[in-house]
């Protein structure tokens, strides 16, 4: 993917987020949202293991983990599902609400999180390997650091 | 290894019920989450300044891990809940 000069998102006079993104990338987001929310439907498989991850330290015996995986995991994955909503329904829009845009900050870090757990990244990973798969991960980081640019009001 | 009934020697302690003892949340580092992301929710989810928030996302990256909130243990609960919704690496332990 080629590198991004421009801001991808920038906040209005009106307090809403003015998007600009080729539409290859809008593409790519329209096609990872959905693909990674039917992943949620197993919330125990190995990859998706940082979207869910225990609630209680170590010392605490399993049952705790258990009882709290049991009470919230399922309100955790209606969470996760409905920020990956926003994105693929919103992926072609021109400009999003803070509340839109709030989701996608959160759907972009889901992602980020299972392509990086599949791709075993560390904190010294060369943001120039060139491999698709390397690629997607940083244009995602890219993207999202930006959407927290713009949801702090940083620019 | 001694073969000492150890039971003897640790009478049960008589204390505050655990669900009554204060729970401390804390997140840990890990490799994905952004810095500026983590400073983001930080401030988002308990309404820390840009600077609290800034210094305890450094904690994080530098040290390990941060102690984010404390609280009973429904608060800490809820504190872990919000922080797994936006991805952070977040558990909750006793504050002994």
């Amino acid at each position: 993917m080629a590198p991004l000069f421009r801001r991808p998102v920038r906040r209005t006079r009106s307090g809403r987020y003015a998007l600009n993104l080729s539409a290859d990338e809008r593409a790519v987001l329209e096609s990872l949202a959905p693909q990674l929310r039917e992943a949620l439907t197993d919330p125990d498989a190995p990859g998706l293991r940082r979207l869910f991850p225990p609630a209680y330290g170590e010392e605490v015996d399993a049952d705790k983990q258990e009882e709290y995986a049991r009470l919230m995991q399922e309100d955790l994955v209606e969470r996760h599902g409905a920020a990956l909503n926003v994105l693929e329904q919103t992926a072609r829009a021109d400009e999003l609400s803070p509340d839109e845009l709030d989701a996608w900050v959160r759907a972009l870090n889901h992602l980020r999180l299972v392509i990086g757990t599949s791709l075993d990244v560390t904190e010294a990973d060369d943001p120039h390997t060139n491999d698709p798969e390397h690629q997607l991960y940083y244009f995602l980081g890219y993207l999202q650091e930006c959407v927290v640019e713009a949801l702090a009001g940083d620019d | 290894m001694s073969l000492a009934p150890v039971e003897l020697e640790r009478p049960e302690v008589v204390d505050a019920p655990a669900s009554d003892r204060p729970w401390k949340v804390i997140v840990w580092n890990d490799p994905i989450n952004l810095m500026s992301y983590v400073t983001f929710v930080l401030q988002k989810l308990f309404g820390y300044s840009k600077e609290k928030a800034h210094k305890l996302m450094l904690d994080v990256h530098l040290k390990g891990k941060a102690v984010v909130s404390d609280g009973p243990r429904e608060k800490a609960e809820l504190d872990v809940f919000r922080l797994h919704e936006h991805g952070l690496w977040a558990t909750m332990e006793h504050d002994d």
